[in-house]
């Protein structure tokens, strides 16, 4: 096949283009150039959008012997994925720029213009396995495990998306890199969100959104307890930085429970009011086989990293519902809920859908 | 492969490669005063007189440099820098809208950091400065301005400009007029003297000899302040060990291009004719930019409605055709040309443009693997242009 390695300065898009150039596959490597000014992001930043990521992706397309190509998305990544991050937090969820991205970007934008241009497929270097049954599963190395944030492709998109690392630990990924003289093979993980460099999304959102005093709400009493600065700063299980004038009555630490835009107030309370045992999502989308008719028993993830609960999940037209069987914290607006069948060969991802708020 | 993108770099030639190793091989700093020191002395010395010869300059006005960029930069600046020490109201620099960007940035920078004005000629939508502009921006500004700067030919669209009328324009107002004629030595007759220009940039790599190499001829009396500080090595106006083998092999190369220069464009324009030919009767759509008469005899460039330049790029690179978007910048992004906006085109226009140059070792089997594969890449090219980015 010819396939179109997405390649973002990092050791799992190199290593996984070199895998694709084993398998037999015609591959052109691609950057992504994300940033609408690359010369910004040089110093501090840990994202995949400076000239050095850049150049890192040119030299490993280099040694691994492959066409390289940047391709400029900053105007289409900023509108789909930075805009809608601001315009998300704004109306109180808290978005998940990397499922996005994934979304919007790289399986979509990335993905239409390479079948386009004559290609048969996208490789890139998510920890995710991707096999011929057409299952997306969890990767074998669950501490890098990436099948949350793809779990929003369709069917389409996963037919025309390939995984490489997905059976492969990271350790086993950089000492691929090493033996095969890639100089990214001791390249720093990227962490965070790639378009803010220094890590402080809340200077972020505050540069964007500007100051929005508004009041810090008790949801047991009632009572005004603080304000804040602008209510799109916080996120739901949020327990440091709340600035509340006076301790609640009980005296135990208190949570963000829910943001309301409208009135601009964030609502704390205590630990077990954050435990949510009914979802409710929209715009689901089912790859693991067959939309199911009915309730089916399944496992549920809610964020990133976070914890699974055996869950019944069913679909309703265009909405989600899940019932947990074991309440799970720190519930967001606007990030995904993933639908997993458990399986000795990796997990398998059924669906997704986003959280309502 | 077929190489089409010789006003990137064109292959040296043997003569100026075998001049090169057979010189790089003997020891010998030309400004050491012994045996060794004075043949490498003697090298560059008959390299300059070479280089002065077929270019129509004095040897004393060759000032070997590190190249293209460096010579733009030390006339701009080194010009510019010297005018306004001598009179402290010539401060304004004029230059045309569509210069590289070894002008272009060097030009900003003066703007940005040391106070000088900048003034820009705008082009006709063939790429062409007219004269009368140029009388215009002097009659307005003429006690201000320190140094013009066009250059001869253009290197994204091939347009050659009527630097002769330009120069004598800015001698009657005592201007200083420098011309990058990076493009133009080898392909079109250029004169130092006859031109009536004060500094003239030409470099090696693009005429068949080394990167890295390159000459400023400035006139004796134009004064220039220094970019480089060291030994002096140049007219103390350029310092730093010289280059004796890629000196040697640059003379060669000029030497060569200048000689067979009208043979040869004889040749490579007939070629290129061909070429425009064919890709309009495959693309009948196209647009060919620039001026259709006074360009360069190796530049086609065309504008291919509903394509991107850097998807079609892409496209015939995987066909092992090798051509160009025009600029690109640091990170690889292609930009749309300053060059063909400064022409008139939009946007769309200015990113569907690709260019493709004939050298000396072009052939008529670069032109035909040109159009067996441009049809299908334009096709492509168009149908994924429905996914291009917005803007």
């Amino acid at each position: 096949m010819r396939v179109l390695a997405a390649m973002s300065g990092g050791v799992d898009s190199a290593v996984a283009a070199a895998r694709a150039v084993d398998a037999g596959h015609d591959v052109t490597g691609v950057h992504l150039a994300l940033s609408r000014n690359p010369k910004t992001y040089r110093t501090g930043a840990r994202g995949c959008c400076t000239l050095e990521d850049s150049r890192d992706a040119r030299r490993a397309a280099d040694v691994i012997g492959i066409p390289f190509y940047v391709w400029d998305m900053a105007d289409r990544f900023h509108e789909d994925v930075v805009d809608d991050f601001v315009a998300e937090y704004a109306a109180g969820r808290t978005p998940n720029p990397c499922l996005r991205c994934n979304e919007k970007i790289k399986f979509a934008a990335v993905l239409d213009r390479a079948i386009a241009l004559g290609f048969d497929a996208v490789v890139t270097g998510h920890h995710a396995r991707l096999g011929a049954d057409g299952l997306l599963r969890r990767s074998a190395d669950l501490a890098k495990d990436q099948s949350y944030v793809l779990a929003v492709l369709t069917r389409e998109q996963l037919d025309r998306s390939i995984f490489p690392l997905g059976d492969s630990t990271k350790a086993e990924v950089r000492a691929e890199a090493a033996r095969r003289g890639l100089a990214v093979a001791e390249k720093p993980d990227s962490h965070d969100i790639c378009f803010i460099a220094d890590g402080d999304t809340r200077g972020f959102l505050a540069q964007r959104l500007g100051e929005q005093p508004g009041d810090v709400v008790d949801a047991t009493s009632g009572a005004v307890v603080g304000t804040h600065a602008g209510a799109y700063a916080y996120t739901v299980g949020q327990r440091r930085g709340l600035h509340l004038d006076r301790p609640a009555p009980d005296g135990r630490p208190r949570y963000v429970l829910s943001i309301t835009p409208k009135t601009n107030t964030v609502t704390v309370g205590p630990a077990e009011a954050l435990e949510v045992s009914q979802v409710r999502a929209e715009r689901p989308v089912w790859t693991g086989g067959p939309r199911p008719d009915g309730p089916i028993e399944c496992e549920v993830q809610l964020r990133a990293h976070g914890d699974v609960s055996p869950a019944t999940v069913a679909l309703d037209g265009d909405t989600l519902h899940a019932e947990l069987r074991r309440p799970l914290r720190g519930v967001a607006a606007g990030q995904a809920v993933v639908a997993y069948r458990p399986d000795p060969a990796g997990d398998i991802v059924l669906g997704s859908a986003t959280i309502a708020g | 492969m077929a190489y089409l993108d010789h006003a990137a770099t064109t292959p040296m030639l043997d003569e100026a490669l075998e001049a090169y190793v057979a010189t790089a091989r003997e020891v010998g700093n030309a400004s050491s005063l012994h045996a060794a020191g004075r043949k490498a002395r003697r090298r560059v010395e008959e390299s300059r007189e070479r280089v002065a010869a077929v270019l129509g300059a004095r040897p004393s006005e060759v000032i070997f440099t590190g190249g293209g960029t460096e010579s733009d930069n030390l006339a701009v600046k080194g010009i510019f820098w010297a005018r306004r020490a001598s009179v402290d109201r010539h401060r304004r620099v004029v230059s045309s809208a569509v210069e590289h960007h070894a002008v272009l940035d060097a030009v900003d920078w003066l703007g940005e950091h040391e106070g000088a004005e900048v003034g820009s000629l705008p082009v006709d939508p063939a790429g062409r400065v007219d004269p009368a502009v140029l009388r215009a921006e002097l009659e307005a500004h003429g006690d201000r301005v320190a140094l013009v700067t066009a250059m001869w030919a253009n290197n994204e669209v091939g347009t050659v400009q009527p630097i002769g009328e330009l120069a004598a324009a800015a001698a009657e107002y005592g201007v200083p007029f420098h011309t990058d004629a990076i493009q133009a030595v080898g392909q079109v007759p250029v004169d130092f003297a006859a031109s009536g220009v004060s500094a003239l940039t030409v470099t090696g790599h693009k005429l068949g000899g080394p990167v890295g190499v390159g000459a400023l001829l400035l006139g004796r009396d134009v004064a220039a302040t220094p970019v480089l500080h060291g030994g002096g090595q140049e007219r103390d106006v350029r310092s730093g060990t010289l280059d004796t083998a890629g000196i040697v092999a640059f003379a060669v190369a000029v030497e060569a291009a200048v000689k067979s220069q009208q043979e040869y464009a004889a040749r490579i324009a007939a070629l290129r004719d061909d070429l425009v030919e064919r890709v309009r009767r495959a693309v009948p759509d196209v647009v060919y930019n620039g001026d259709p008469v006074n360009r360069l005899p190796g530049n086609a460039h065309f504008s291919f409605p509903g394509c991107e330049g850097d998807a079609l790029l892409l496209l015939l690179d995987a066909q092992g055709i090798a051509c160009s978007t025009g600029s690109a910048c640091s990170a690889g992004v292609a930009q749309p040309s300053h060059v063909l906006l400064a022409l008139g085109a939009d946007d769309d226009r200015a990113r569907s443009s690709l260019r493709f140059t004939l050298g000396h070792t072009s052939s008529r089997d670069d032109v035909d693997a040109l159009i067996a594969a441009l049809p299908g890449a334009v096709e492509r090219a168009r149908r994924a242009a429905a996914y291009r980015t917005p803007r």
